[in-house]
């Protein structure tokens, strides 16, 4: 239990760092811009209690805020996808309900599970923050596009993440 | 009350999570520049659309109030003038005096388009060159000043506002005569202007009344602009800086007047003369 709550600090660290210092800094063009710290949200443990969860999605959201300056906007969407997980984790729960002690990753629930459950949350995530960010409706598709490909990107980054930390499993 | 305690705990999760997401929204509107702007005009727009509407439906009920004004001061008015000297030509009054010679004239013109919430505000009048309207005339009601007519074709004219960043109307303070410069500043709403260099010498209160001086080629001095409403001495300034709370109510305008200068050409040709020879002489 310890050891979980440790292991997550670290994770949470780990993954604004990597956000901040390193995907902050790479420019991809207007369109594309990637957000791998909300892994940290995605790959919480199944029974993590719901105000933790909540609390968790605006600290890492208030964090990430104050190394982009953009008060609010990153929590805003870290907690709506914190309230939204549950909902999305019910919709895919297998038939038998999901085991304990168990992480929604795809070491335990295989590729097509963990694509489709991580990518509603990163599209929500995505979604909240660009409408926010832009603060109009008259770029709708414009930005539409960006929440698009940005998931996209996104996705991609969670997924290789994923499989760099499987990996590291195996070997342990 | 118990019972409500009872449904937030049973839902907390939606509690908490609308009580965060709210002072997420809220450091979002507060923090971000670009937000807080659109978010404040947006709602400005909305406000200010809602208020045009009600003013258009309001006018229907201020006919009546505009229409006992006008009959009261066409009393007035008639009492002033002796009737054996006055002629009307069209709705223009002019006064036959031997004792006094006349310098004004006032036509009386109906306001057809009218604005206070913009930055800079016209108005448009039903009197044009026509009816003898030029540009640069004042204009005022029987309350106080108006504005300045800025550009007339046959039979209208426009006006600029006194609620407007451009307008300055030389202005003093009734009871010394100390003036300056009258202006619409940016924070200014329909109902106040502001006065600038008022020398810190001069002991204002609150309440004194402030007119057009007789420096304006345009206004007749004595014509009401305002009471004081606040004033203060920025630091740094040698000046007060005065906030004048308009005595024309600018949203209830319907009929004005417009005041033409007969000796204005007069003036300035003589003011032309002495300049041009004062450049003479120096050039010599």
């Amino acid at each position: 239990m310890i050891s979980t709550i440790l292991k997550n600090i670290l994770r949470f660290i780990a993954l604004v760092l990597v956000q901040v210092l390193i995907i902050k800094n790479i420019e991809l063009g207007r369109f594309i811009n990637p957000f791998l710290y909300i892994l940290f949200i995605i790959a919480l443990p199944f029974e993590t209690p719901k105000w933790l969860l909540l609390l968790s999605g605006f600290l890492l959201g208030i964090t990430i805020d104050m190394f982009y300056d953009t008060m609010g906007m990153h929590a805003a969407a870290g907690v709506f996808i914190a309230y939204i997980r549950p909902a999305i984790l019910n919709l895919f729960s297998p038939r038998e309900g999901y085991e304990f002690g168990t992480q929604p990753t795809i070491q335990y629930l295989g590729v097509p599970w963990f694509l489709s459950y991580s990518g509603i949350l990163i599209i929500l995530h995505h979604f909240v923050l660009f409408y926010l960010e832009v603060f109009r409706f008259s770029e709708f598709f414009y930005t539409l596009l960006r929440v698009g490909l940005s998931s996209l990107a996104t996705l991609l980054l969670v997924v290789i993440t994923q499989y760099l930390f499987q990996n590291k499993k195996e070997v342990e | 009350m118990r019972n409500l305690f009872l449904f937030i705990w049973k839902n907390y999760f939606l509690f908490l999570f609308l009580l965060l997401e709210t002072l997420c929204i809220y450091l979002v509107v507060q923090n971000n520049y670009y937000q807080k702007a659109s978010f404040v005009n947006s709602s400005n727009a909305i406000s200010a659309n809602i208020l045009a509407a009600t003013h258009d439906v309001n006018q229907y009920f201020l006919l009546k109030d505009a229409n006992e004004k006008l009959l009261k001061e066409n009393a007035e008015l008639r009492g002033k003038t002796l009737a054996s000297f006055s002629v009307s030509v069209n709705d223009t009054y002019t006064v036959n005096d031997t004792t006094y010679h006349q310098k004004y004239t006032f036509t009386s013109a109906k306001v057809v388009k009218n604005s206070t919430n913009l930055r800079n505000n016209f108005l448009t009048l039903d009197k044009g060159s026509k009816q003898g309207i030029k540009n640069n005339m004042a204009v005022i009601t029987s309350s106080g000043v108006v504005g300045q007519v800025k550009d007339v074709s046959d039979n209208f004219c426009t006006v600029m506002s006194l609620l407007n960043s451009k307008t300055t109307i030389s202005s003093k303070i009734k009871k010394d005569g100390s003036y300056g410069p009258l202006m619409w500043d940016v924070d200014d709403n329909y109902s106040i202007a502001t006065l600038h260099d008022i020398p810190t010498h001069v002991r204002l209160i609150t309440g004194d009344t402030i007119v057009t001086s007789a420096y304006s080629l345009t206004f007749p001095e004595n014509i009401m602009i305002g009471k004081v409403e606040s004033f203060v001495q920025k630091s740094g300034d040698f000046f007060y800086t005065v906030k004048v709370k308009l005595s024309t109510d600018f949203k209830k305008l319907s009929h004005v007047y417009i005041v033409n200068n007969i000796l204005k050409d007069e003036q300035e040709e003589l003011e032309k003369k002495s300049e041009s020879d004062d450049k003479k002489t120096n050039t010599k």
